[in-house]
């Protein structure tokens, strides 16, 4: 049995110009220990549905279908409190913002020792000291620094500290939301790479939701793109990037530099991503796909199986016939 | 919430105008009915213990406190914000000396000040004015000088700087504009204040001489004549004070949102 | 920089402002028009009878050496002679400090209860009616003058329903007057805490009753403030990251109201307290000069009747120390809370 199990998920926004469907009919799985890498534009959903996993989604956010099961179980209908007591302990949250995301007032050694005492009531106060010190090691910071406050670090970390949050009750799933975006090219690399060895190491399940590709191509072993609120490939990594099948996807490799090649254009995918107010008809891609056919004006293809256990979304490769 | 401010404050000034006119009585003529007598249809407000007609003097009591406020609001505006202009912008050893001495101030408490000042410049509008001014300008000062010293670095006031304009153009042409809604925020706030401040200050003696009808007046001696349950005199003063500092705070409050639009979430 | 030197360098700030502040004093009572003197008489008293007056209060020395006798003369707690009787200052105000100290907190502890409750029911039911009711409470209240709530409350509560006395801080003859333990008297001029101290219960009820309608006068007054304050941090507050990022880890929600929303949000109540605290001293005057509760306020609107010149300089002196003071506490108090602003 997956570890987790997206089935037909549904979020919607109500703005005051309409309701957005922000996540639209997704499925995917998750097994013990996997890393899964979620690339899309802004907009595309990706944010939107890794806070839904934790029902973490802002006031004007809802579920309105689909199933998320985590070990077997639905958590879609959980109560707030049932919520509480999975979160942290088995499905960690790693935000995009390390300057805002750690309380002020609060000395970091004191985040996580809370974090420890509140899921394990038993453990002693002592002993939580020493989890910490060893949770800040794990993540490479001096425990000479356990009773500083978050404004004394920089944004990497500060990063750290967050991550250090996350995997010290060595949830099952960790869920890390442009966990480097608001950091500097350098320590990308780092947190990044910090990120994977830890999961590698304590076993834990990984979904990495980026905009950049390169990011995932490196570390993950399934990639699954999204595009204004669809799912429209999903492969392994390695696949993935010698032969992308969708033509966004194939757009979006071409955005990165190869540093191999002695000259190279980049090149961007013209257009921009659709109001989601205002669906293009059809395919959402079609107005930016440099093949678009006739019958992605009028149909929106569905999602079709290929060898190898990958999928695509293009009429390119399947789904007339439905 | 702006119209709804502006409305009751207009109304009262309107009032306070056309009072001469529309006043059944004299509201300074004593004896033009029975001493200390509820409201009754000749009387729709009662009379105080000195027999005047609480409704013509509850008509006519605005003056002094409008008169008051405008003043105030005046000095400071004339007072405040220049220097805080001028001395954020100069810098160094000036403005910290006029930092020094409107914090000073601003610590202080407001009332007590007012009232020592008051105390010592002795009674009359004039004076009421001059101390609450006295203990509002240190608020221009700071806000005016808190903008000036962001937009002063600010890319477009440096270029302007760069090409030779002169300090007074940059002042007023550049700074002042984006100082306008805060100043009128606070205001907004002095009008209010100094209407309740000015009943204060009547309240403990210092307003102006007793010839003159005025809403604090009627609160100051109707405060005898509460053991007595003569509740008509100090309610109907009392209850226009507050509509006009209402006025006053609802117009701040509506500004303030138009100009700052909140989040919403 | 740690707590300490924080409180250092708040300590030798606040001296430059103290010093003004006595200096602004000084000026006022005796360079603005009249002399204090000549005002004290207003009618024509005998040229010898001023005379006398001016040396018995040193103001007849020269206007430099006046000022240092004034600053020295603070400096060992002197802070003149009273006109009228040319008693000392410093003692009238030492007795009557307590008094408007007991309303203050007594206010304040309305004030900022009320307040910060109401606040943050209005946060967590936003745009609501309950919400939208309590900011226009705020805002009406903050409009009424003190001493008319003062006196309409006087009205219904002590002449019409005779629940509260309308005047005084207690009955006469029932003043607390502490403990006493192997001769050594411990007693704070605060009736509420005296009274416990005797162990008389009577005493302290009756205490509270007086004290009562003034603090509720001065407390409602003051709470739209706090209010205000409160619901606005507490709405920034509860969207922030970090309150998310909490709730994220499965903190329980109380932790997460209290130890992250509350206590950020907290931080600018406390200043707000410190600066209230100012207006609440304003407040006092009218509130005790409206209930005849003898303490500084009701004190610096007689000897202002009394056109006690004197005096007045004293009293205000004493306010503008009292309010420096707390400044300089709730500062050092901020500093204690929150880490950020020692740099």
């Amino acid at each position: 049995m997956p570890l987790l199990e997206v089935d037909s998920l549904t979020v919607e926004y109500w703005t005051r110009r309409g309701i957005i469907r922000a996540v639209d009919n997704v499925s995917f799985t998750l097994d013990k220990g996997e890393m899964l890498g979620l690339v899309g534009e802004s907009g595309s959903g990706k944010s939107t549905l890794g806070h839904s996993l934790v029902h973490l989604l802002p006031t004007q956010g809802s579920i309105v279908g689909g199933h998320i099961r985590i070990g077997g179980k639905d958590v879609v209908g959980y109560s707030e409190e049932e919520m509480r007591s999975i979160r942290g302990e088995k499905i960690a949250f790693v935000f995009q913002d390390p300057m805002t995301s750690l309380n002020p007032v609060k000395k970091i050694g004191e985040h996580i020792i809370e974090l420890i005492q509140t899921h394990k009531p038993n453990v002693s106060g002592e002993e939580a000291l020493r989890f910490a010190e060893a949770a800040l090691n794990d993540v490479g910071i001096s425990t000479e620094r356990i009773n500083d406050y978050p404004h004394q670090f920089s944004g990497g970390m500060r990063q750290r500290i967050m991550i250090a949050l996350a995997i010290a009750l060595n949830p099952d799933i960790v869920i890390a939301d442009e966990p480097t975006t608001a950091l500097d090219v350098i320590v990308q690399a780092k947190i990044m790479d910090l990120l994977r060895d830890l999961c590698d190491a304590h076993g834990m399940a990984l979904i990495l939701i980026t905009h950049d590709i390169s990011v995932v191509l490196e570390r993950c072993k399934k990639v699954i793109v999204m595009y204004a609120g669809n799912f429209v490939e999903c492969a392994d990594s390695v696949s993935l990037h010698n032969d992308p099948k969708h033509p966004y996807t194939q757009g979006l490799l071409r955005t990165v530099p190869n540093i191999e090649l002695a000259e190279q254009r980049l090149e961007g995918i013209t257009g921009s991503p659709p109001d989601l107010l205002d669906l293009p008809s059809g395919c959402r891609f079609w107005p930016r796909c440099p093949q678009a056919m006739e019958v992605c004006h009028m149909k929106g293809p569905p999602m079709v199986e290929l060898e190898n256990g990958r999928y695509v979304r293009c009429f390119l490769y399947g789904g007339l016939e439905q | 919430m702006v119209l709804l401010g502006s409305g009751i404050v207009l109304s009262i000034v309107v009032m306070t105008l056309i009072a001469p006119w529309i006043s059944p009585y004299n509201p300074s003529a004593l004896n033009v009915g029975p001493i200390r007598s509820p409201p009754s249809p000749q009387f729709p407000l009662g009379t105080n213990h000195l027999g005047q007609d609480m409704l013509s003097r509850v008509l006519c009591g605005g003056s002094i406190m409008l008169q008051v406020s405008v003043l105030s609001v005046f000095l400071c505006l004339a007072i405040g914000v220049p220097i805080g202009l001028v001395s954020s912008y100069v810098g160094g050893a000036v403005d910290k000396i006029f930092s020094l001495i409107t914090d000073s101030i601003y610590a202080f408490p407001g009332l007590v000040l007012a009232i020592t000042i008051a105390a010592m410049l002795g009674r009359g509008a004039v004076n009421m004015a001059i101390s609450i001014a006295v203990v509002y300008i240190p608020s221009y000062f700071r806000i005016v000088r808190s903008h000036v010293l962001t937009i002063k670095e600010l890319q477009y006031t440096v270029a302007a700087r760069a090409i030779g304009a002169k300090w007074y153009t940059i002042l007023f042409r550049y700074i002042l504009p984006n100082v306008v809604p805060s100043i009128l925020s606070v205001a907004t706030v002095n009008f209010a204040d100094a209407t309740l401040t000015a009943a204060g200050l009547t309240f403990v003696g210092l307003g102006v001489t007793k010839d003159i009808p005025d809403w604090g007046w009627d609160l100051t001696d109707g405060r005898v004549l509460l053991p007595s349950g003569a509740w008509w005199v100090i309610t109907f003063p009392g209850i226009m004070i507050i509509l006009l500092a209402l006025g006053f705070t609802l117009i701040g409050e509506g500004l303030s949102e138009l100009l700052n639009p909140r989040l919403e979430q | 920089m740690g707590l300490r030197s924080y409180i250092a360098t708040r300590v030798l700030l606040t001296i430059p402002m103290i010093m003004l502040l006595l200096t602004f004093v000084f000026l006022i009572i005796r360079v603005l028009p009249g002399d204090p003197v000549l005002l004290h008489f207003e009618k024509a008293a005998s040229p010898e009878t001023m005379a006398l007056m001016r040396q018995r209060l040193g103001l007849d020395k020269p206007l430099l050496d006046q000022y240092f006798a004034y600053l020295a003369g603070l400096l060992h707690g002197d802070l003149g002679k009273s006109m009228q009787d040319f008693s000392p200052i410093a003692q009238q105000i030492f007795s009557a400090f307590p008094a408007t100290l007991e309303l203050a907190i007594y206010s304040m502890i309305i004030a900022v209860g009320l307040g910060v409750f109401l606040g943050v029911r209005s946060s967590k039911s936003y745009n609501s009616v309950q919400d939208h009711s309590i900011r226009v409470f705020g805002i009406v209240m903050y409009a009424i003058p003190i001493f008319f709530l003062g006196m309409i409350f006087q009205l219904i509560f002590g002449v019409v329903l005779h629940w509260f006395p309308t005047g005084g801080r207690i009955y006469p003859g029932m003043e607390p007057s502490g403990l006493t333990i192997g001769g050594v008297h411990i007693s704070t001029g605060l009736y509420t805490i005296d009274s416990l101290l005797e162990g008389n219960i009577i005493k302290f009820l009756q205490a509270l009753r007086y004290l009562f309608l003034p603090s509720l006068t001065l407390g409602l007054v003051l709470c739209g403030v706090f209010i205000r304050l409160t619901r606005t941090n507490m709405l920034e507050t509860l969207h922030l990251d970090f309150v998310t990022a909490a709730k994220a880890r499965g903190l329980k929600e109380r932790t997460v109201l209290y130890g992250y929303a509350f206590r950020n949000a907290f931080l600018p109540v406390l200043t707000m307290m410190g600066l209230q605290f100012a207006a609440l001293l304003g407040g006092a005057i009218l509130t005790e000069t409206t209930f005849s509760w003898p303490g500084l306020g009701r004190y610096l609107v007689d000897r202002i009747n009394f056109r006690d010149y004197t005096a007045i300089q004293g009293d205000v002196v004493f306010f503008g120390l009292l309010v420096a003071l707390i400044s300089l506490v709730v500062d050092i108090l901020y500093a204690y809370f929150d880490p950020r602003i020692r740099l």
